[in-house]
């Protein structure tokens, strides 16, 4: 079985910019892939190649075993497209809408409706597309996309402003999507967002691609420590640092920021036996390695506008 | 956890499931830019209502200035006008509107005329005199009103003598009689009003698609340019078969009196090649333009200045040589003369093909410079 993307060597420069630099990658089907990366870090642009509205200076695309570019009219009905910011037509409203771009597809109305009531729109069919949340639009957006019912599907930062309620709302719609057996191809720089969805993931930054994995897998190969932290004023720094001494617990970073007193440590065992002695396990949190500190690790931790 | 589930389930096909509706991208396309033009209130006004209201003013104005009427005021009893009777009577009513006044309401009178509400004041003086006063405020009235009263005179002088006239003057108007403004006033606003909804739909249509990155989208789906082209001249060109309908349908009320003679169906074709032609400016403006409302003024610049140069308010026929000239490169012009000339002036297959034909062309050149400007994207 062919892949259901494969990406080999893709460069992209806008003038001095080298937005892309030798992006690789390939995507199994009916694989849930996610592309990380901090803003700039070129995963749009790696994405509008994949999906063939760019073409790439160098490298090689194939979607489905097809070339996306140029503009393939073989390959566009088995791929579904949603852009970070949605594209609608003007004045329409959510029925309307996806009923058009059904149409597109030689898809009638009574399957554009049922896509509808899939997203949760039905109620705002009527909805004038200027007047939908943020929330409403991207899950019209991703119905336009499915409309079709498309092997592979693209998904550019869909939960991207959205509240925490509408993203998880939007999280069980895009596993169910998944789970139906299409391949789904997402940008994010939500972690936890990666975390919960994607099987693989790759790290992205300066137009390359810096790792590749399974959300687990990367967690597990960095070589982080556990964070203990409960309650500041059960215990005081110096006293706690005295006690991990003599139990024998090696401390990374021990500090007291007022409202907590944290502790990294590769040993959490003896550092939480001291605490429990001390009964100071008031609002206590014990938290391992994320793929947030996997990303910052290997996009460093300066800020970039 | 995706890869598990999805040997369980129907895999997606990529292909459409087998449905007894069809529909085509050409349909939803067009019915898209419908919708996009009936719900923009603003489009709808200048495209329809104002002009409509355009010609519904000029079409009133000019009806009433056209007639020949004088007014006079009479004060008190006036020999030869009171003596007017049967044929003579009619006559003068055709060219003089009597308002009769009491002796001592003369000063009233006067005012009125000096206000030129009133043309003339008629009193009789001694010796069967009649006397005109008249204010030079409107000199083409002025004039109308003394030689009226003077062959007035004349001419009961002349039957005073009893005898038969040596003379006669027998004049007539060289246009057909039937010849009315509604004739020059229809076609030059509805002209104005296809090229307004002409350029508006093209330059919008591509400015908002772009803008909105719906023009990228429509990429990435796999409908063909043919179809997104087509659909949008048909709409134009339905809209603009509409405006015509409608101002034809206005223009031949009788009260204002248009009467449609012999070809007059090749305003048809004539109007399709027009949009055609004003669509390819809306593509440029379109295409130059990165917001609508740079877009709106862009279209305003081009369509106002071609509405009065290309005769759509004021008839070319009044207009300078160079003007006239300058003329001939607005493709608002072909569409005014040649629809003036099928609706009501007999003109006939000749008179509109090379119209038609300059107009495709203008539009092949416009789109091949829309297309040198032409992004898919802002970015």
């Amino acid at each position: 079985m062919t892949a259901a993307i494969s990406a080999d060597g893709i460069r992209k420069r806008y003038g001095d910019v080298q937005a892309v630099d030798g992006v690789s990658l390939t995507v199994e089907t009916g694989e849930f892939y996610g592309i990380l990366g901090p803003n700039g870090a070129g995963k749009t642009t790696t994405l509008e190649i994949l999906e063939g509205i760019r073409e790439p200076d160098e490298g090689r695309v194939e979607l489905l075993g097809l070339s996306p570019w140029p503009r393939n009219t073989k390959l566009l009905p088995r791929i579904g497209v949603q852009f970070q910011a949605s594209a609608f037509f003007n004045k329409l409203t959510a029925r309307e809408t996806i009923r058009t771009f059904a149409s597109f597809y030689g898809v009638g109305p009574k399957r554009a409706d049922a896509m509808l009531e899939r997203v949760g729109l039905t109620d705002s069919a009527s909805v004038h597309t200027d007047k939908m949340s943020g929330g409403q639009a991207q899950r019209l957006s991703i119905a336009c996309a499915l409309a079709h019912d498309p092997e592979l599907v693209f998904l550019d930062e869909p939960t991207t402003g959205l509240d925490p309620q509408a993203r998880r709302n939007l999280w069980d719609l895009l596993r169910d999507i998944n789970s139906e057996g299409r391949t789904v191809v997402l940008t994010t720089h939500y972690l936890d967002e990666a975390e919960v969805l994607c099987d693989r993931v790759s790290v992205m930054d300066h137009g390359k691609v810096l790792k590749t994995g399974s959300p687990t897998a990367l967690v597990r190969e960095i070589d982080d420590t556990v964070r203990v932290s409960v309650e500041s004023g059960q215990l005081t720094a110096a006293r706690a640092r005295e006690l991990f001494g003599t139990a024998g617990a090696e401390i990374a970073n021990l500090e007291d920021n007022g409202a907590s007193l944290s502790v990294s440590t590769r040993a959490p065992a003896p550092v939480l036996s001291v605490l429990a002695e001390q009964n100071a396990l008031r609002g206590l949190e014990v938290r391992g390695a994320t793929l947030e500190d996997v990303f910052l690790q290997l996009t460093g931790r300066e800020y970039r506008a | 956890m995706s890869t598990n589930s999805a040997t369980a389930q129907q895999a997606p096909t990529g292909k459409a499931p087998a449905e007894q509706e069809r529909v085509s991208a050409f349909a939803g396309l067009s019915r898209v830019m419908l919708l996009g033009f009936l719900r923009d209130r603003g489009t709808l006004f200048f495209t329809l209502i104002l002009p409509l209201l355009f010609l519904l003013l000029f079409g009133s104005l000019y009806k009433t200035s056209s007639s020949p009427q004088v007014k006079v005021a009479q004060v008190g009893a006036v020999q030869l006008l009171d003596h007017a009777q049967g044929e003579q009577q009619a006559e003068l009513d055709k060219i003089l509107k009597i308002t009769k006044y009491q002796e001592q309401d003369q000063d009233t009178a006067l005012t009125k005329v000096r206000k030129g509400e009133l043309d003339g004041l008629v009193t009789s003086g001694p010796d069967g005199q009649v006397v005109l006063r008249f204010s030079v405020s409107d000199q083409v009235k002025a004039g109308s009103v003394q030689a009226i009263l003077n062959s007035v005179v004349q001419s009961a002088n002349q039957q005073a003598s009893g005898k038969a006239p040596a003379f006669t003057l027998a004049a007539s108007q060289v246009e057909d009689n039937s010849l009315k403004p509604i004739q020059y006033i229809a076609p030059g606003l509805m002209g104005y009003a296809i090229a307004m909804g002409a350029v508006y739909g093209a330059s919008f249509t591509l400015v908002n698609w772009r803008k909105k990155r719906v023009l990228r989208r429509l990429r990435l789906t796999p409908v063909s340019p043919v179809a997104i082209v087509g659909a949008r001249v048909g709409v134009s060109v339905a809209v603009a078969l509409a405006q015509t309908g409608l101002f034809l349908a206005v223009a031949s009320m009788p009260y204002f009196g248009l009467k449609l003679t012999g070809n007059w169906w090749l305003i048809v074709p004539l109007v399709v090649c027009a949009t055609i032609a004003f669509m390819s400016i809306g593509l440029v403006t379109g295409a130059v333009a990165k917001t609508e409302e740079a877009a709106n003024g862009l279209n305003q610049i081009i369509i106002l200045p071609m509405s009065f140069l290309g005769g759509a308010f004021i008839p070319l026929d009044f207009a300078p040589g160079w003007l006239q000239t300058v003329s001939h490169a607005l493709p608002l012009r072909y569409l005014i003369t040649s629809a003036k000339s099928v609706l009501s002036m007999g003109g006939g297959v000749m008179d509109v093909l090379p119209s038609m034909g300059g107009l495709l062309v203008f539009a092949v050149v416009m789109t091949a410079i829309a297309s040198r400007f032409f992004n898919w994207d802002d970015a």
